[in-house]
């Protein structure tokens, strides 16, 4: 049940457009004592359903800029591919390390961002 | 010429985000997000959908080697996936009756000190 609520929360907080995994890792690794590699791989998985759902209501509503797609997953996939295998390699105990490196960053920049100040005209 | 640097920003942003995503299992939406508001003068409410289209396909080939590297527990990521699902509706409910502004200051706060404690 507890695994349900960290995910329940950490949904509410992605849904709001502030990083949800970001904060739903740490929050495994915590609450759960899940390890580092797992906790990473609950948040790539489950992101998926939801991604596909947003998708198609992204798709119908036509804010999806297609021109774009192609060419950022073109090197998106071996970035992916070569992060992925680099995560799988690295220990546990140096893998956290490293993001908690990244965390740290991330936290940094959603507090400081000025986000609302550039809005872009329709 | 401007469309020749364009075309290598766009590839070296995509590498970016997959990398990120890759290495930390989160993060691509926070990374390409702003790239693609800043630097390619994306309106933010496409930006947000267009990052989503890019991240799926990059998330479900990282998943795969993660999954072939046994480190994924699939029941635990079902419990999560339910909760996040119906966590996700709530939030973009909410998301225009709060403070947002305010609320990422204090996740802001909260990972930080995540992470100081994930070293400790």
């Amino acid at each position: 049940m507890l695994v349900v609520l960290i995910g329940f929360f950490a949904g509410i907080i992605g849904g709001m457009g502030i990083g949800g995994g970001t904060i739903l890792i740490p929050s495994l690794i915590f609450f759960l004592g899940t390890k580092q590699h797992t906790a990473q791989s609950v948040n790539l998985i489950s992101f998926i359903p939801t991604a596909f759902v947003a998708i198609l209501i992204h798709l119908r509503h036509k804010s999806v800029e297609k021109r774009l797609v192609l060419k950022l997953i073109l090197l998106g996939v071996i970035g992916a591919a070569l992060g992925s295998f680099i995560a799988v390699s690295l220990n546990a105990q140096l893998l956290k390390k490293v993001f908690a490196g990244f965390l740290f960053i991330m936290g940094l920049y959603e507090i400081f961002s000025k986000k609302n100040i550039k809005k872009k005209r329709g | 010429m401007k469309n020749s640097k364009c075309q290598t920003k766009l590839l070296l942003i995509g590498f970016v985000t997959g990398l990120i995503n890759g290495l930390f299992g989160s993060g691509g939406g926070t990374v390409l997000v702003p790239c693609l508001v800043f630097l390619m003068d994306v309106e933010d409410h496409k930006a947000h959908a267009t990052a989503i289209a890019i991240i799926l396909p990059l998330s479900i080939l990282s998943s795969i080697i993660y999954y072939r590297y046994n480190v994924v527990d699939i029941s635990l990521t079902a419990k999560v996936a339910i909760g996040s699902i119906l966590g996700g509706i709530v939030g973009s409910m909410v998301l225009n009756k709060l403070s947002v502004n305010v609320l990422r200051k204090f996740f802001g706060a909260v990972m930080i000190i995540a992470a100081v404690r994930m070293v400790l």
